[in-house]
């Protein structure tokens, strides 16, 4: 590799030819202020569209100031990044980035943790010069279930738009319009319900600004509470106990699932469960239609179309009815944990305390913003009333506890309620990318081979590369399994099942990376992949230490089964635990 | 209290003022010859990605202006997002998504007509039609465009009505000639 000597702020430096001028620098321990730059290493993903120009340094020799996220280096450059010229020209671009934005950061949903506002206080911008003639964008507010477009806080930083079309392929945002009247919209500035959005909120996780943000559903909740004609139960998906303690100054990756607990039980719920149950009862609905699937297809049954896709992740699900419509019969029918979990809270467990359908309220905690909108599919009322009443993601849990005077540090540790606290390891891990599949195949196998596996741990199935294949062996039978994670890796293996190319039996898909722990719902991790790796490891760790490590094996889903569903793909299990899938194509005005 | 807000915000962006159709918005029913049309086009490019704004350039000059529903045709074939598509539409202000008149009225604005008082002519032209540059009448009869010089500079200022000119044009006079197309 060809080393290149240059001068940054009189410090020497050699780097690789092709490197820019922003990661030289960094290198010598020079942090240039960037603010439309993003760096995401694991996912090959480096947002560099040189357009906010608050990164410009001086070039000894060069005419203008250079942008030195996408300048790259010369031999015997000379930098100097914090000179008069450059400060001045800093200030003024931050100023004019200022002066159309909106100065509601007190109200502000993304306040405290946005780039701009912490960019603004790095300069110590006091004033904004002419502010009293900038005009103001005057851009409508989108309201969809689950993300909240206030375009009049875009930046143009335009990440969401790579995270869309680059990483997730879905293609719903693009920037559109020129000059001032720009802004990052849908096809022909439709709603984002109407458009092929997925709602995976990987763009709200990436917006520096508010422009981009959930729809909050905690006064929601606090209302809810508060009303004693109500039963408040509440689900806390796997994701969440290996990310909250971020929101609390813990370091990535600590386990919080106890005082987690605790927390929510000092909030006023009535019964504080796990949506980690439910992924046991969806192990044994989607393992069973795996290996039914499976079975008939070795028998020849030419009917069948394998692969089977996993069916967890409703970004996923909206990816495929609106873009792979062809293939609306390969994934499980099975519904996800969250929907499992209202379904049988709202009928079995509604029955056992005897509290009416419309007085009991499913709440659930979720790292995911897809999961806001799924709970408001048709699909999944009764009546007109939701099985899950709405979700509120990890950072919006972190700020009830935090609104309620809660110290999070000193809380106990606590168990959850039974029945439906109670999980399996298998459980636990589908909050990571391969943790669905492998929990499936500890289940799967035992059911197939009816033999007992002594070897749970999966390793083949673990990691982080967005696309990873395995051959599982299931006594002589050999099982090929694909994962991805993130929907662009996602469509790689769905036009290969598309061509006749894949030989796969089963797949897991997530839309996030790293699967829920990288979720549009979690704490930002502002690029930092390290903190998803430690969320992961905290996951399996969980799985470790449980007893219990195959989902066949919970007793209560065993009584569950006993008491009420009958087994698994039984006439009621269809009814309360299965869904179809529909062709959302048509949103699309093609004709 | 998210669907009361909601409502109160279904209107388009600021572009377009309140009451006033957007004609970029009207719905075009594309026949299968013109599918055929955008896809030979398409083809044409050999289906690259890369050749979007050739493209479009090219269906525009077919088709005079680039609805909706051609844009989706178009990005279907290429395999691009649609929002990039319109992306690229609207950047660039030589696409248009809104179709003109029938009878296109063209005001010549460059140097000569200018200082003969084009402007002015434009302006009569805006406050009977009640169009603005770039638009057409809702019944779809006229609309306003400005070009640079159409080399007739001894009778400034110039206007073009579809294929037939105009010279020596006053704001007095602009009345009359849209009368000649109203039937």
């Amino acid at each position: 590799m060809e080393m290149v000597k240059l001068t940054i702020d009189n410090k020497q430096v050699e780097v690789p030819r092709g490197t820019t001028i922003y990661k030289a620098a960094r290198q010598v321990g020079i942090e240039i202020p960037v603010l439309c730059y993003m760096d995401l290493k694991d996912l090959n993903i480096e947002h560099k569209p040189g357009g906010c120009r608050v990164c410009v340094v001086e070039v000894e020799g060069r005419r203008n100031l250079a942008p030195s996220c996408s300048t790259e280096i010369s031999e015997g450059m000379i930098v100097k990044t914090h000179s008069i010229r450059v400060l001045n020209a800093r200030r003024t671009v931050m100023e004019l980035i200022l002066s159309d934005h909106p100065k509601e950061c007190l109200i502000c949903a993304k306040s405290g943790n946005c780039d701009l506002q912490n960019m603004a206080i790095k300069m110590g911008i006091r004033e904004i010069h002419d502010q009293d003639i900038a005009e103001m964008s005057t851009y409508r507010t989108d309201f969809s279930p689950a993300i909240i477009r206030d375009m009049n806080k875009c930046i143009m930083c335009r990440r969401c738009e790579t995270m869309c079309n680059d990483f997730q392929t879905v293609g719903a945002l693009s920037a559109i319009n020129r000059g001032f009247m720009s802004v990052v919209a849908p096809a022909f500035e439709m709603d984002l319900e109407d458009s092929v959005c997925t709602y995976c909120g990987q763009c709200v996780a990436v917006c520096p600004t508010g422009a981009l943000t959930e729809v909050d559903n905690t006064h929601r909740l606090v209302r809810d509470l508060s009303n004693p004609a109500k039963t408040v139960i509440v689900q806390t998906a796997p994701a969440v106990r290996a990310a909250l303690g971020e929101m609390f100054e813990l370091p990535a990756g600590t386990l919080v699932t106890g005082k987690m607990v605790s927390a929510l039980r000092t909030l006023g719920f009535k019964y504080v469960f796990d949506t980690d149950f439910s992924a046991d009862l969806t192990i044994m609905e989607e393992g069973t239609q795996m290996l039914d699937r499976l079975t008939r297809h070795l028998n020849g049954d030419k009917s069948v179309r394998l692969p089977i896709l996993t069916s967890c992740c409703p970004g996923w699900v909206n990816f495929f009815e609106s873009q792979f419509i062809d293939m609306l019969d390969i994934p499980s029918t099975a519904r996800s944990p969250q929907q499992m979990f209202g379904s049988i809270a709202k009928t079995y467990f509604a029955d056992k305390i005897k509290v009416k359908r419309e007085d009991l309220i499913v709440v659930s905690i979720m790292p995911c913003l897809a999961k806001k909108y799924e709970c408001t599919r048709d699909e999944f009322k009764v009546d007109g009333n939701p099985d899950v009443d709405y979700s509120v993601s990890t950072r919006e849990l972190a700020h009830l506890i935090k609104q309620a005077n809660i110290d999070f540090h000193s809380l106990p540790d606590e168990e959850f309620d039974l029945p439906m606290g109670e999980s399996s390891g298998a459980g636990v891990i589908f909050g990571a990318t391969g943790g669905v599949i492998e929990a499936a195949v500890r289940t799967a196998y035992e059911l197939f081979t009816s033999k007992k596996l002594e070897k749970v741990d999966f390793q083949e199935l673990r990691g982080m590369d967005g696309i990873r294949k395995a051959t599982i062996d299931f006594d002589g039978l050999s099982v090929k399994i694909g994962i991805a994670h993130g929907l662009g890796n996602a469509r790689k293996l769905l036009e290969d099942i598309r061509s006749g190319k894949s030989s796969y039996h089963a797949i897991e898909i997530m839309a996030c990376p790293g699967g829920c722990i990288g979720g549009g719902g979690q704490p930002l991790h502002h690029g930092n992949f390290d903190i998803l790796k430690k969320r992961m490891a905290a996951l399996y760790r969980e799985d470790n230490l449980k007893p219990i490590r195959k989902s066949h094996e919970n007793p209560y889903i065993i009584k569950l089964y006993e008491e009420f569903l009958g087994k698994p793909l039984s006439e009621k299990s269809h009814k309360l635990l299965h869904t179809h899938y529909v062709d959302k194509s048509k949103k699309i005005i093609y004709i | 209290m998210w669907i009361k807000a909601r409502k109160l915000f279904t209107f388009s962006t600021g572009k377009i003022p309140k009451g006033k159709q957007d004609m970029s918005r009207i719905k075009v029913e594309l026949k299968k010859q013109d599918v055929d049309k955008i896809r030979e086009i398409c083809k044409s490019f050999d289906n690259q990605p890369g050749e979007l704004i050739n493209v479009l350039h090219k269906t525009q000059h077919t088709f005079g202006y680039l609805p909706a529903e051609i844009q989706e045709v178009v990005a279907r074939e290429l395999n691009v997002p649609v929002a990039k598509v319109y992306g690229v539409v609207t950047f660039y202000s030589f696409f248009s998504m809104i179709p003109k008149g029938k009878h296109p009225i063209s005001i010549c604005t460059g140097t000569a007509c200018y200082v003969r008082g084009a402007e002015n002519v434009l302006a009569e032209f805006r406050k009977i039609l009640k169009i603005e540059v770039g638009e057409t009448t809702a019944d779809g009869k006229f609309s306003i465009n400005c070009l640079r010089c159409v080399g007739a500079c001894g009778l400034a200022p110039v206007v073009m009505v579809g294929e037939k000119t105009y010279g020596r044009v006053s704001p007095e006079m602009v009345k009359d000639i849209i009368n000649e197309y109203e039937e």
